[in-house]
């Protein structure tokens, strides 16, 4: 549905009297499924947004090749507007206007009949759960109501792929269960959902398939099972009472089911394991053995997290 | 016919966000009013005119220009709250034409400015002022010109600075030196030789003198052509350039 190859964009900024190119994508390949949720996870400043709003039409690449549902995203970005929707981070309804208006120009905006539009709103609508606010204004809607509407207007001409960007930054935990709900019944009607997050629970848990970008280039791509699945075994936390991390890192270092170890930020060591179940006793009695006490240890699955410190080097949470 | 179709589908989105909003035309009026009723007075004496009838006719074409220039210079403000409000993104990937983007929004102001010169033309005849009816629907289609024209730059410029903070002192800068070259307020006869050589360069004040031939009954004033000549290839431009930057603008 999309595929993109070397993909790049720079911006020229300025600081003071130096002109600067910032290279704020750096050559994205692609290839997105019809009928998945994929996920463009990283932090901000990662490229994500500049990728989106130029499959978006918005900016023109500076290199690079993209095809959007069949038409060349270069030679033919008239087309592929008619195919796609996008829905900006930041919102796009008008204060004054009601729901409904905005819905039937959107819609009309994209050739539809007034009659043709205005079934197509009532159907929006009611489809976002926003027929009770329709004839108010937005500014008086709550945030998930306002970014409910800024979704339906991204599909109201049915497109094939909706791009939508952090869709649920600044939503309350309530309205992003909700706002998850809906983007899955998108890809239950048939449609192609390209999303951008920095939330990593999110992308584990909407998305089919997700592309990890950091510094303007995709560094990992994959289901998130698949790419959990590439860091081997497990990961166990463990922090020590009193002394320092070293002593213990000494001991642990090796021990030869421990595959990797590093410091974290809190004082405690992070441990891979192939077997975490098995090996986590062995860990026990070898810290024991070294006169070393524990104040706690904890089992976990690698997660997406994991993956990203991997790959950069860094922690999602952290960046 | 797609374009004529989305130029009335955002003149109309437009208009009706204006009219949810009466303000805009007791402001509108409330200033001109007061120049008729505060400023005007003085200008019988101060223009050695005949009578109240003439004064009139050499101030009210200056002061309705003045308000085209004015009331289209400002209206980037509201795009830049469109643009922060996401508005102009939203449309810019819909296959809408830009240039109906452009047009739609200037239009609007062109139809709130005639709005406003009729109310003031009405009140001005109220006051002696006398007119024929042809020569104030041609001096209205030059204002017509000068708003679409300003509004258009206006526009443009907003798009490029993004910013309120930026826009209000541009605008004034551009404003001010038109305004005082373009014999709005006092007719450049009056104006020493150098000045109104400056002031020929002023596309303004060639405006002016159409528009004020025209209240003057002197249709065949090539005053008259040469302005509406003038208006309408800088309005032309103008239009061409904010429409391309609707259409290449980041975010």
């Amino acid at each position: 549905m999309i595929e993109t190859k070397g993909l790049r964009k720079s911006f020229r900024s300025r600081q003071g009297r130096e002109k600067k190119s910032v290279d704020a994508v750096r050559g994205v390949d692609l290839v997105v499924a019809e009928g998945e949720i994929f996920g463009f996870l990283g932090p901000n400043g990662a490229g994500k947004t500049t990728t989106l709003r130029m499959l978006a039409t918005l900016i023109e690449p500076d290199g690079g090749e993209a095809n959007i549902a069949g038409v060349d995203l270069r030679t033919n970005p008239g087309e592929v507007r008619r195919r796609i929707g996008y829905v900006a981070q930041g919102g796009s309804t008008w204060d004054e206007s009601t729901a409904r208006e905005e819905l039937v120009l959107h819609a009309r905006m994209y050739g539809l009949s007034k009659a043709e539009a205005q079934q197509r709103a009532v159907r929006a609508l009611a489809a976002f759960q926003l027929t009770e606010y329709a004839d108010r204004k937005c500014k008086t809607y709550s945030g998930g109501q306002r970014r409910r509407v800024d979704i339906a207007l991204g599909i109201i001409h049915e497109p094939k792929i909706v791009f939508l960007d952090e869709p649920t930054t600044g939503l309350d935990p309530q309205s992003r269960a909700h706002m998850w709900d809906e983007i899955r019944r998108l890809r239950a009607e048939g449609m192609t959902v390209f999303i951008t997050t920095h939330y990593l629970d999110e992308a584990d848990a909407l998305c089919d398939r997700i592309a990890i970008m950091d510094h303007g280039e995709v560094v990992a791509e994959g289901t998130p099972a698949e790419l959990k699945r590439e860091i081997s075994g497990d990961v166990v936390l463990v922090a020590i009472e009193g002394s320092a991390p070293e002593a213990a890192g000494k001991v642990l270092e090796t021990e030869p089911y421990v595959t990797r170890l590093e410091a974290t930020d809190d004082g405690g060591l992070r441990l891979y394991v192939n077997d975490g179940a098995r090996d986590m006793p062995q860990i026990l009695r070898a810290l024991d053995a070294a006169g070393i006490t524990l104040s706690s240890i904890e089992l976990h699955r690698p997660s997406l997290d994991d993956v990203f410190l991997t790959k950069t080097g860094r922690s999602l949470r952290e960046s | 016919m797609k374009f004529a179709r989305d130029t009335w589908l955002i003149f109309q989105r437009q208009f009706l966000l204006l009219v949810r909003q009466p303000v805009w035309l007791f402001v509108g009026i409330f200033q001109p009013v007061m120049y008729l009723l505060l400023f005007a007075p003085l200008l019988k004496p101060a223009l050695q005119a005949s009578s109240n009838a003439e004064a009139y006719r050499i101030f009210v074409p200056g002061l309705l220009v003045l308000l085209a220039i004015f009331g289209g210079l400002f209206q980037g403000f509201g795009l830049i709250a469109e643009l922060r409000a996401g508005v102009i993104e939203r449309s810019r990937v819909t296959p809408v034409s830009r240039l109906a983007l452009l047009l739609g929004r200037s239009l609007r102001d062109v139809v709130s400015l005639i709005a406003q010169a009729i109310i003031i033309t009405l009140l001005a005849l109220a006051f002696g002022l006398s007119v024929f009816i042809g020569d104030l629907l041609l001096a209205y289609l030059m204002l017509a010109l000068i708003a679409l024209m300003t509004s258009a730059l206006s526009y443009g410029i907003a798009l490029v600075v993004k910013s309120e903070d930026a826009l209000a002192p541009l605008m004034n800068t551009i404003a001010q030196p038109v305004l005082l070259l373009s014999g709005i307020l006092l007719p450049l006869n009056f104006a020493p030789g150098w000045l109104q050589g400056i002031a020929d360069w002023n596309p303004f004040s060639w405006a002016v003198d159409g528009a004020r031939a025209l209240f003057a009954g002197d249709l065949g004033n090539d005053a008259v052509w040469q302005g509406l000549s003038v208006m309408a290839v800088i309005t032309a431009l103008a239009v061409v350039w904010a429409a391309r930057e609707f259409a290449r603008s980041v975010r």
